[in-house]
């Protein structure tokens, strides 16, 4: 491999926008131009008078008591201004908010008392530079009294494991039941069940830029300006909670770049740590986490998840039930990232047929780092265990994968489908996806050619697996999991204005890591105005002028920007017919509009320009219409379509609203003597409905099947028995590089989505939520032969090296 | 501590500073003379962002010691347009080809890059990925990346450009 038949073959794109004339074009983004002349601007660009730097003395104990802290050399060294511990911090500072009721989880910044992991920030030094402050690091002395540590997070479930939180009376922070539809009868009514246990680890994001944080404080205006590398619901709101400032003391800046994220830039500890700083010493405090920082202490872990399940299937391999069990490793504190367990609750069957279904979420604390959210919210780790089963059922009843598929998957007339949790799926055509991934990877050809090499003794795979991308972040699955937060409304908004000149300008309210919401909004603004999209504007407005947001979460900013940008430009176009109407002399439905021009109906030399509406709207208020607002502007907010409700009394709700749909082909070969795997091949077929810019479309889907790379293959924060961690730097936790990388060949497919503006879809996820499950089938595919398995993420060459040895030791 | 006088070439001009002798190239170049193009990302040599062209050779100036470069020439992403403004064929190439996200690895990357066609106008696919197998890239998957070198040799190659 590459197969020769293959290799030649360029990716593939159907045009599935005909009538659009920016949508769907293959456009250069707004965005790339500064990137690549360097002059991006990132949070460590941000450079301000007498600004101060912060180093972290961290906990090299996953669980100790706190003696006793001794700074006195540390404030003697030069260029130090402060030392702060968490004594004081407590005396301050409010605890942050966690994702579920905890009520004694007490989680400050800077540990208190005791130390629960391996990084955990112990104090903060605050010098005249970096270099500095990491001198004076080395002169603090704390006296820990080291602790037993619970590291295995089943054994933290036992009566007498040590305690992460002894205030909470147990380390298990999260257990709930639901059930949906008939599931006991299902499974009485089943011929066949089977039961497996799949565990995904512990890895996550990790962006080339580390997170970090300048805070400045304005005693003059009681403002705290924050610049930062953030990606974070309610950011403001909860760094103004522990601060004990009210919201709108604090100003974010969204126009600063963020350096990548995939989910994990939450930043709340960091900023109100620097916020802190800044009130308290009066300059401007720099907090940028160095990688070793980043990688112990920082928002760096993802979920960590044990799954035991249970399908009920009939003799066809058609799946009736199921019965899932997650339990995920939170670390020590449940922070929002207990709610991942949430999340795949709107698609927690899949693209597949289910009638009933149950779930267990278990979240417990260990002495590990704490998680953050990674893309997709815990859906990759559920949908590689939901494909790992559907695999199983076919190799159980002899039944080709292609098959099991066809015969389960939701059918393109049965849309809008409701599935046993109470969510619709608004669209798709599973069916002709899947035909077209295996299309493009010419499967029949693929299983010659894998017979062949099995022939010469090649240890040779295929993998076959589909994923569901739910969209739009309606997030009522907090509520789900607790009933406390009473949260229903998940907004996003735009405003649109048109200057005196005609000069466009869009502001959205939020940051941006690298999605390309600037090409979003202004190619869909250009489409409903019929302007260029390059004379479009986008600004990011800082959160004290930003609207009501929740942000790029969620695979959402398509389905939610982009519906609010396309809803603001038509009552901006219709206030211009207004006024060109009144101008005129004519009746509204009289105007015709088209390429900037209002023209009356059947009189194509009565017009009125885009630029001279603009000027009547702004200065000449004498042609504008009686008691219409002068200006022109739109402030529009958009609720995620189906949202705004509480479960119903079956607990049902719909959660996200737009789903989209992929299908993945892998192709690896294994090295029998290391057991390294190297990837082939790589296809996929994607339907994120209507595609509002091809390129940054490709490169997610793309680039989230790189991240799947290495959720499959090689990354984990790796913890030993006695947890200390083994991965905390790029040499152990290996990022794929172009090495590891597969070529990938991609096709497209479009069901528009009948819920937004254009039937776009979320695309920023599928990539990630797909490739680990099909790399993990494939690689199990290619040890098929040799009658063994791995059902632990990821695959690293030592563990399948070991299960060779095994499997060659035992014949 | 005490300072020592820099004097670096950097992107043409002699730019001088007082900087501690421990002080690295990067936090040189992005503190001491403000060009910010190039990026830190690990500090130990191992993805790549900050590399930056010594003497024409690909080097991360994480690894280096500001002093240690006294006279020589440093090229970095701000270096690569024309003094008109007009971008290389491959600032063109990354950018028509969207070969990059969040913009952050993109300017180590594109040093990488240029070293390699100074030295190999030519390149094969392999001789691509070998080139920037020292980059970590998180957003892309680096099939556009390659795309975009490949794409930028072409057309240098048929315009008889250097690039």
């Amino acid at each position: 491999m590459p197969l020769s038949k293959l290799a030649g073959k360029a990716s593939m794109s159907e045009n599935q926008a005909p009538n659009y004339r920016y949508v769907g074009r293959r456009r250069r983004t707004q965005e790339d131009g500064r990137f690549v002349t360097g002059r991006g601007r990132f949070v460590q660009d941000v450079q301000l008078p007498a600004m101060l730097h912060v180093a972290l003395v961290q906990s090299p104990y996953p669980r100790a008591k706190l003696v006793d802290i001794d700074v006195e050399k540390a404030l003697t060294s030069p260029g130090i201004v402060a030392v702060v511990t968490g004594d004081e911090l407590a005396e301050h500072v409010s605890p942050l908010l966690q994702g579920i009721d905890a009520p004694g989880v007490r989680s400050l910044p800077l540990a208190h008392g005791m130390v629960r992991y391996v990084g955990e920030w112990v104090a903060v030094v605050v010098a005249e530079s970096r270099y500095r402050a990491e001198d004076a690091v080395e002169l603090i002395e704390v006296d820990y009294e080291e602790l037993p540590a619970v590291v295995d997070p089943e054994m933290a479930m036992a009566h007498d494991a040590p305690l992460v939180h002894p205030t909470h009376g147990s380390n298990v922070f999260l257990q709930k039941n639901f059930s949906w539809g008939p599931v006991a009868e299902d499974f009485a009514a089943a011929p066949h069940q089977l039961t497996y246990r799949v565990r995904w680890g512990r890895s996550s994001g990790v962006p080339i830029e580390t997170f970090g944080v300048v805070a400045r404080w304005q005693e003059s205006q009681g403002i705290l300006d924050i610049w930062a590398s953030i990606q974070m619901p309610q950011y403001q709101e909860q760094v103004a909670s522990a601060l004990r400032l009210p919201m709108n003391a604090i100003r974010i800046h969204n126009d600063v770049d963020v350096g990548g994220s995939f989910g994990t830039k939450r930043g709340i500890k960091q900023t109100v740590m620097a916020g802190y700083l800044a009130r308290k010493l009066g300059s401007p405090i720099r907090l940028i986490e160095d990688r070793l920082e980043y990688m112990s202490g920082g928002d760096a872990h993802g979920p960590d998840r044990i799954f035991d399940i249970t399908l009920a299937y009939d003799g066809d391999g058609v799946v009736s039930s199921m019965k899932m069990r997650a339990l995920d490793d939170l670390g020590a504190y449940p922070s929002r990232a207990v709610q991942q367990l949430g999340k795949p609750m709107t698609a927690l069957c899949g693209p597949y047929r289910l009638g009933s279904m149950a779930y267990e979420a278990i979240a417990v604390a260990t002495n590990k780092t704490a998680q953050v959210p990674v893309r997709g919210f815990g859906q990759a780790p559920t949908n590689y265990a939901l494909e790992n089963g559907i695999d199983r059922i076919a190799r159980h009843l002899d039944l080709d994968r292609r098959e099991i598929r066809r015969r389960n998957l939701i059918r393109h007339d049965e849309f809008p489908w409701k599935i046993p949790s109470g969510s619709n799926y608004d669209s798709g055509d599973y069916d002709a996806v899947l035909e077209k991934a295996l299309d493009l990877a010419d499967w029949g050809e693929l299983m010659r050619w894998q017979a062949a090499q099995r022939e010469e003794g090649r240890l040779v795979g295929v993998g076959l697996a589909t994923c569901l991308e739910p969209g739009g972040g309606n997030n009522i699955y907090e509520h789900m999991l607790n009933e406390k937060i009473q949260v229903t409304g998940f907004l996003e908004s735009v405003l649109l204005k048109v200057d005196g000149q005609g000069g466009v300008t869009v502001a959205i309210s939020t940051h941006t890591a690298g999605q390309g919401h600037q090409t979003l909004v202004a190619t869909i603004a250009g489409e409903e105005l019929e302007r260029d999209p390059d004379s479009i504007r986008v600004v990011h407005s800082d959160s004290l002028q930003a609207l009501p947001n929740r942000g790029p979460v969620a695979s959402r900013m398509a389905i939610m920007a982009g519906t609010a940008t396309a809803n603001a430009a038509k009552r901006l176009k219709a206030r211009m017919v207004q006024i060109a109407a009144h101008d005129l002399g004519v009746a509204v439905a009289d105007i015709e509009y088209a390429d900037g021009e209002f023209s009356v109906h059947h009189e194509p030399s009565r017009k009125l320009g885009w630029n001279e509406i603009a000027f009547i709207a702004h200065r000449q208020l004498h042609r504008m219409p009686p008691d219409m607002e002068p200006g022109l502007q739109v402030l529009q907010v958009e609720s995620v379509p189906g949202g705004g409700k509480l479960p119903d009394e079956k607990g049902e709700v719909q959660i996200y609203p737009c789903y989209s749909f992929q299908a993945h082909v892998s192709v690896v070969e294994i090295d029998r003597t290391t057991g390294s795997v190297r990837l082939c091949d790589h296809v996929v077929a994607h339907d994120c409905g209507t595609v509002i810019n091809p390129q940054i479309v490709r490169g997610m889907i793309i680039g989230g099947i790189g991240h799947g790379v290495g959720a499959a293959l090689y990354e984990k924060f790796d913890y030993d028995a006695e947890g200390q961690l083994l991965t905390g730097t790029l040499f152990e936790y290996n990022l794929p590089s172009v090495r590891e990388m597969p070529p990938v060949r991609d096709i497209e497919h479009c069901t528009p989505s009948p819920l937004t503006s254009h039937g776009q879809k979320g695309s920023g996820e599928g990539g990630y939520l797909g490739a680990p499950a099909a790399i993990a089938t494939a690689v199990n595919d290619a040890l098929a032969p040799l009658g063994i398995s791995i059902d632990e993420l990821p695959m690293r060459p030592g563990a399948i090296e070991a299960v060779l040895h095994a499997a060659k030791a035992a014949t | 501590m005490k300072e020592t006088e820099v004097s670096i070439i950097v992107n043409g001009r002699r730019r001088s500073a007082r900087v501690p002798p421990r002080m690295t190239l990067i936090d040189c170049l992005r503190d001491a003379f403000g060009l910010c193009g190039s990026h830190i990302g690990c500090e130990q040599g191992a993805c790549g962002a900050c590399t930056v062209l010594l003497d024409g050779e690909a080097v991360r100036a994480c690894l280096i010691f500001a002093v240690q470069v006294e006279g020589q020439e440093v090229t970095t992403v701000e270096g690569l347009a024309a003094d008109d403004g007009t971008l290389s064929p491959l600032q063109e190439a990354f950018w028509n080809h969207h070969a990059l996200q969040c913009g952050y690895c993109t300017s180590g990357m594109l040093m990488a890059a240029t070293a390699l066609l100074a030295e190999n106008p030519r390149p094969s696919e392999d001789d691509i990925r070998a080139a920037i197998d020292g980059n970590l890239c998180r957003c892309t998957g680096y099939q556009q990346i390659v795309e975009a070198i490949a794409d930028a040799a072409e057309q240098a190659g048929r315009e008889g450009e250097h690039v």
